[in-house]
């Protein structure tokens, strides 16, 4: 059953090697198809039809496909429609696929697992299918040569004696595999040849992506708009001699021609501009960058531009503006320009279609959501039905004469305006898993009614006759945390964490494990809770309820009443929670003095116990940082929203905040200890001193100075930083501050040295996340950690293998950042629905001075805006603005706006497109005749059709409490 | 090549085999006239030449001399030319000293050493083609040149190794056995075994690689042993082959004589 094969391969590792590699054949693998009576099938791998359905008009007899890599990687929306059947991938062509986009063949496998009929003929083990390589041959015409061999032997094998034969068409969309097997006397085709013959499927052609093979078959005589891209050869030579750079390309989200490539070893990131600096590159494209002469360098422009209007044709827009505010800029930074691609980041976009210019027409211009991505040309012959549709488009090729990517349609998400089609746009820019919870997960979860056991009881302390309450809030349902505190005899307190004890429930391995560890963490939206875990357990079995038997584990010091800490221990227990309250509520209990039962003790105790250990954390240099990251508190009568959420905090609220800080930093001690090299930690890098420098600029006009050297420093100026007639002042400056910050971050301590473990926010030296496993799965792998080192729990393989675990803090951060920016953008989208049909004036801050317009942060809506000083081309103002580079103003008149001014505004929802409906920012105050608006009385009670779900039906978003969280 | 995987998804290794098939075993008795045993043995790509001294009067180092059994002295030396990277040193090094150590111990232990009191036995093995599991295979070819010298043994010593293939779409991780130079480089787990397969008995076990869990060592330890004891089949097979083809010579040579 074995022959042996030996074939010989060079690589390149400095010096040539000669490497020689087994390769068996084998006469066991079958063909996968019931029509075949010659194998020997398991009955698993018979997936092929007997007589497999006719789809094809032209090709009307029964026959299985066989698919050419490009066909996977470029037409994998056409077959994940599952139209197509009985399909045959050959390993030659998964490897392909594999080496060219993991992505690609991860959808491919679930095509596969989803058993639709695909089978995985092993091609390159069969004795009757492999294909020795010919000298000189190159390994992309031997794979096709092995593929056409593939179709051949499939053809064979799939005759019976008796002359009935089932066919194997061949797709490819490359025309030299397709002439070479047409030529073998092979059915041969490309995609769309075969998809037009499906009379019944006419759909699927708009699916059908335009990648060209045939390089430049347009052989178009205009002048190409873009340069050539170098060849990868070049590039490659080109990086080692130093000549270019590589690095990832970020479109910025202001200015359409504009981006930087963060180049690996360089503090600053090199400027692009214009469209032929940018050169056809994506956001999140990997790129190879040639540096401009230093002459030529420039400076970040300061306009702010969009891609305004139709589709000019393929011509180069006007790029003057950029150029010329390039010339005037004074620090110039390195610039360069895009010289090729190394491996596009194309990814599906979500957005609108803009409409051809005639009816009937199939080309049509998709503008998507996300303002860094170009418009994308696109064929459908259902523009009517998509007009008003939020729709999703990939991206297929973007040739050197056309303005805009090619691109095709993938699927339509509904109709736009509709609460739950933008939701599930929003999910989708920012990548977060919301499907329902599988079978396999819901079956990983316990059997209702649970209890504790005996078993429970036994491993664990009881601690149900302790006074322990929990504090959140309001409206939450799934408290992680407990807290207890009482006075010892000695003097000393006795302090205890309870957190829910999750990894009970979830075990390593488990499906439910799995999917924990992929959504990573809850996402919050302002009308919607996203679980990381089943209801069952983040909201009943997990959740710390009052007056309920429930499992946590535990962390208890002995604390001195100067808040030192004299010991801490760990351990499982059960708790009993006499009280959960709001924060509210546990405020009142504290400032009630004649309230004096165990809890209220209890809470004083805590409170007091808290203020020490905030000093203490602050007195070290811990940073207060401000977000507006405002929480839509809308009235479910009137729609007015209720306050401005970036409220003070209570005390209360401190209190619980101070003591999960206090356990993660046990924690995270602990299980360093034990485990040094593959203990789960979350760091907060110091941010490098050149992030302050507009910050500290604009400063520096207002009179203040900010010392960024060391924490301690930072924190003392930023509370000097204080004006007493502009009140929100300080304020602004935190909410600045913050942007300064480079994100924290989970990581396995094996893979970064010690002296990086620092948490520069906290201003403490090891920090982890222990205190919400309910919504974090970082807590549950610390859970984990630290139910092995107490001996609570056993090792699981994974948990000690530190690149697995770094992975999955890869995972975990990327989670993390996409869960922010996906409840910003909630709070921006019901903001707009806010608007519908309503003017408003409101009082809002000048975040940034630009030279043609000044942003403006509201904080009653943590909404952010432009207005836009300069005139826009064809339009004349009755008043000019001059801007001050220096510092940083805008003048009209005699009015000046510095940054940090308060200005009034008045916003309005400009609906005159119907598919990208903005919200416009006017100068109310102070006011410039001629270019300010007058004030708008607020609107009267006139009916709107608003749709934001009302604060009581708004589930459990508990918002000072993410805040404060969210960004540690 | 970009992301090879120790077991793919339709259940093949890099090679081509399934996780419980060995490498193809050839191997030949009696290739040298000046030893009193040798073997030639091929596992795979992995090709090693074992040669037997002994058992003899011990000359030098007569302190290592045992009264009651015979002092076995092993040495493992790879050829210049045995890896795709041409070594220094051929033998020597710390590496081959460790190899010398544990070889010394498996025929310690599997060689009737008592039926040689004050005597000497020497191994010789020489890698002439490294393509993993060199070890096994070394061992694999001392057991043939032993016998092939007529020394008794308790039992074929038979070498094998095992690895462990992570798990994939949440099956358990497979063990495979016989690992060849490609799946060691790939990481993972390398666990060697040496086993008395029909005295049911183990006479070394070594770990190395990454870590292993406590729980997987089971299925991967018994993973060898069978491999092991389907190796002691292939040699069994060679050597009554070699015995027959000898008798068979005697008989045309002793025919020969008499005619």
């Amino acid at each position: 059953m074995k022959t042996s094969k030996v074939f010989v391969k060079k690589t390149k590792r400095g010096t040539i090697l000669k490497i020689v590699r087994e390769h068996y054949l084998r006469t066991d693998l079958t063909c996968g198809s019931y029509f075949c009576k010659k194998c020997f099938h398991a009955p698993k791998d018979l997936i092929l039809d007997e007589v497999p359905e006719i789809l094809s008009s032209t090709y009307n007899f029964h026959h299985y496909l066989l698919l050419d890599t490009n066909i996977i990687l470029d037409q994998m929306d056409i077959l994940e429609t599952k139209v197509l059947s009985n399909i045959i991938l050959l390993q030659t062509v998964l490897e392909e696929v594999r080496n060219r986009s993991s992505s690609i063949y991860k959808r491919t496998l679930d095509l596969v697992g989803n058993k639709n009929k695909y089978y995985t003929f092993v091609n390159e083990h069969h004795r009757e299918t492999h294909v020795e390589s010919k000298d000189c041959e190159s390994s992309n015409d031997r794979n096709d040569r092995a593929i056409r061999r593939a179709v051949e032997w499939y053809n064979e094998h799939l005759t019976t004696p008796g002359g009935v034969s089932l066919k194997v068409i061949l797709l490819t969309d490359d025309r030299n595999n397709r002439d070479l097997a047409i030529a073998q006397g092979l059915i041969a085709l490309s995609m769309k040849d075969y998809v037009q013959t499906l009379e019944k499927h006419p759909f699927l052609l708009d699916k059908l992506s335009h990648k060209s093979y045939d390089a430049d078959a347009d052989g178009k005589l205009r002048a190409p708009l873009f340069p050539a891209h170098l060849s990868a050869e070049q590039v490659h030579i080109g990086i080692k001699n130093g000549k270019l750079l590589q690095g990832v390309f970020y479109a910025s989200r202001d200015n359409f021609l504009e981006g930087t490539v963060n180049v690996d070893g360089m503090d600053k990131s090199v400027l692009l501009q214009g469209h032929e600096g940018l050169n056809r590159a994506v956001d999140g494209d990997h790129v190879a960058v040639e540096m401009l002469p230093e002459t030529q360098w420039s400076a970040p422009s300061e306009v702010v531009m969009q891609d305004e209007g139709g589709d000019p044709g393929d011509v180069n827009p006007d790029e003057e503006q950029v150029l010329e505010s390039a010339v005037n800029g004074k620090e110039r930074t390195p610039t360069g320009k895009v010289v090729a691609i190394i491996r596009r980041n194309w990814r599906q976009y979500c957005g609108v279609i803009q409409l051809g210019f005639y009816q009937g027409a199939i080309n049509h211009i998709f503008v998507p959501a996300e303002r860094k991505i170009p418009k994308i040309r696109i064929e459908t012959r259902q523009a009517d039905v998509l007009a008003n549709q939020r729709i999703i488009v990939a991206i297929d090729s973007w040739s050197r004469y056309s303005r805009y990517p090619k691109g095709h349609f993938v699927r339509a998400l509904g109709e736009i305006g509709d609460k739950d089609t933008e939701n599930e746009v929003l999910l989708l820019e920012h990548d977060i898993p919301h499907t329902k919870f599988s079978d396999a997960v819901l079956a990983c979860l316990p059997k209702m009614p649970w209890a504790i056991t005996k078993e429970d009881e036994d491993c664990r302390v009881d601690l149900r006759n302790v006074c322990i309450c929990s504090v959140d809030p309001p409206g939450c349902t799934d408290i992680d945390d407990a807290l207890h505190c009482f006075q010892l005899p000695n003097g000393n307190y006795e302090v205890g964490v309870h957190i829910a004890d999750v990894s009970h429930f979830i075990r390593p391995g488990t499906a439910l494990d799995k999917e924990a560890s992929r959504r990573g963490t809850t996402v919050y939206l302002t009308d919607k809770r996203l679980d990381m875990v089943p209801e069952l357990l983040s909201s009943n079995l997990c959740s710390l309820r009052g007056q309920e038997e429930r499992l946590s584990f535990s962390c208890i010091w002995e604390l001195t009443p100067d808040a030192q800490i004299l010991s801490t221990r760990f351990h499982k227990s059960i708790i009993c929670s006499k009280k959960a309250m709001t924060y509210e509520e546990a405020q009142l209990i504290i400032d009630d003095s004649s309230q004096n039962d165990d809890l209220a003790l209890g809470l004083r105790g805590l409170n007091n116990l808290a203020k020490k250990l905030k000093k203490q954390r602050t007195d070290n240099g811990a940073l207060v940082l401000a977000s507006p990251e405002v929480r839509f508190h809308v009235d479910s009568e009137t729609h007015e929203p209720l306050e401005v959420v970036v409220k003070k905090l209570r005390d209360t609220n401190s209190m619980v905040e101070e003591f999960m800080l206090l356990a993660n930093i046990s924690v995270a001690t602990r299980i360093l200890a034990e485990f040094p090299e593959c203990a789960i930690l979350r760091r907060h890098p110091t941010p490098p001193i050149s992030n302050f420098e507009p910050l500290m600029r604009s400063l520096k006009t207002q009179g203040f100075d900010l010392d960024v050297t060391t924490g301690k420093g930072f924190s003392d100026s930023l509370d000097k930083a204080v004006k007493p007639e502009n009140p929100f002042f300080n304020n602004m400056v935190r909410i600045l501050a913050t942007r300064c910050m480079l994100q924290a971050v989970y990581f396995c301590s094996g893979m970064i040295q010690p002296d990086e473990y620092k948490h520069y926010g906290l201003a403490v030296p090891i920090y982890t996340h222990f205190t919400s496993p309910i919504r974090r799965y970082a807590d549950i792998m610390v859970h984990r950690l630290l139910a092995v080192c107490i001996g609570a729990d056993h090792m699981s393989p994974e948990m000690l293998d530190k690149n697995f675990s770094n992975q999955v803090c890869k995972n975990l951060n990327y989670r993390n950042r996409m869960a922010q920016y996906a409840g910003r953008a909630s709070v921006a989208l019901h903001t707009h629905l806010f608007f519908r049909n309503k003017i408003q004036d409101e009082q809002g801050y000048i975040l940034y001075v630009r030279k043609n317009a000044l942003l403006i942060l509201i904080p009653k809506y943590g909404l952010e805006g432009t207005v836009y000083v300069a005139p826009k081309k064809g339009e004349v103002l009755p008043v000019t603005f001059v801007y001050d580079e220096e510092q940083q103003t805008q003048t009209c008149g005699s009015v000046v706006f510095n940054p940090f001014d308060p200005v009034k505004v008045q916003l309005s929802l400009d609906q005159s497109d119907r598919q990208r409906e903005k919200l416009v920012f006017k100068l109310v105050e102070p006011v410039i005749p001629g270019f300010s608006v007058p004030s708008v009385e607020l609107p009267t009670e006139e009916p709107m059709e608003v749709e934001i779900v009302s604060e009581k039906a708004r589930p459990a978003a508990p918002p000072a409490k993410r805040t404060k969280k969210g960004k540690r | 090549m970009a992301g090879l995987q120790l077991l793919s998804e339709y259940g093949l290794r890099v090679d081509g085999r399934r996780p419980n098939e060995l490498r193809q075993i050839r191997c030949k008795m009696g290739v040298f006239s000046q030893p009193d045993g040798s073997a030639y043995l091929e596992q795979g790509n992995t090709k090693v030449l074992a040669a037997v001294y002994g058992p003899h009067e011990v000359r030098l180092n007569r302190s290592k001399t045992h009264h009651d059994r015979a002092y076995i002295n092993c040495q493992f030396s790879m050829a210049v030319f045995s890896t795709s990277e041409r070594k220094r040193r051929p033998r020597g090094d710390r590496k081959s000293q460790e190899m010398d150590m544990n070889l010394n111990q498996i025929f310690e232990s599997a060689i009737r050493t008592e039926l040689y009191p004050r005597s000497r036995i020497d191994i010789y093995l020489e890698v002439l083609q490294a393509d993993g599991s060199n070890f096994s295979a070394c061992v694999n070819a001392a057991t043939l040149a032993l016998i092939d010298a007529g020394i008794p043994l308790k039992d074929y010593v038979c070498s094998c190794t095992s690895t462990l293939a992570p798990s994939q779409g949440g099956a358990p991780p497979t063990p495979m056995v016989d690992v060849n130079h490609v799946e060691e480089t790939l990481g993972g787990p390398g666990l060697s075994m040496s086993t008395l397969p029909r005295l049911d008995s183990v006479v070394h076990l070594e770990l190395s690689g990454t870590r292993l869990h406590l729980s997987h060592i089971d299925p991967v330890a018994e993973k060898a042993a069978t491999g092991a004891a389907d190796i002691m089949a292939v040699l069994d097979k060679a050597v009554r082959g070699h015995v027959a083809q000898c008798l068979h010579a005697r008989e045309v040579s002793g025919q020969g004589a008499d005619a």
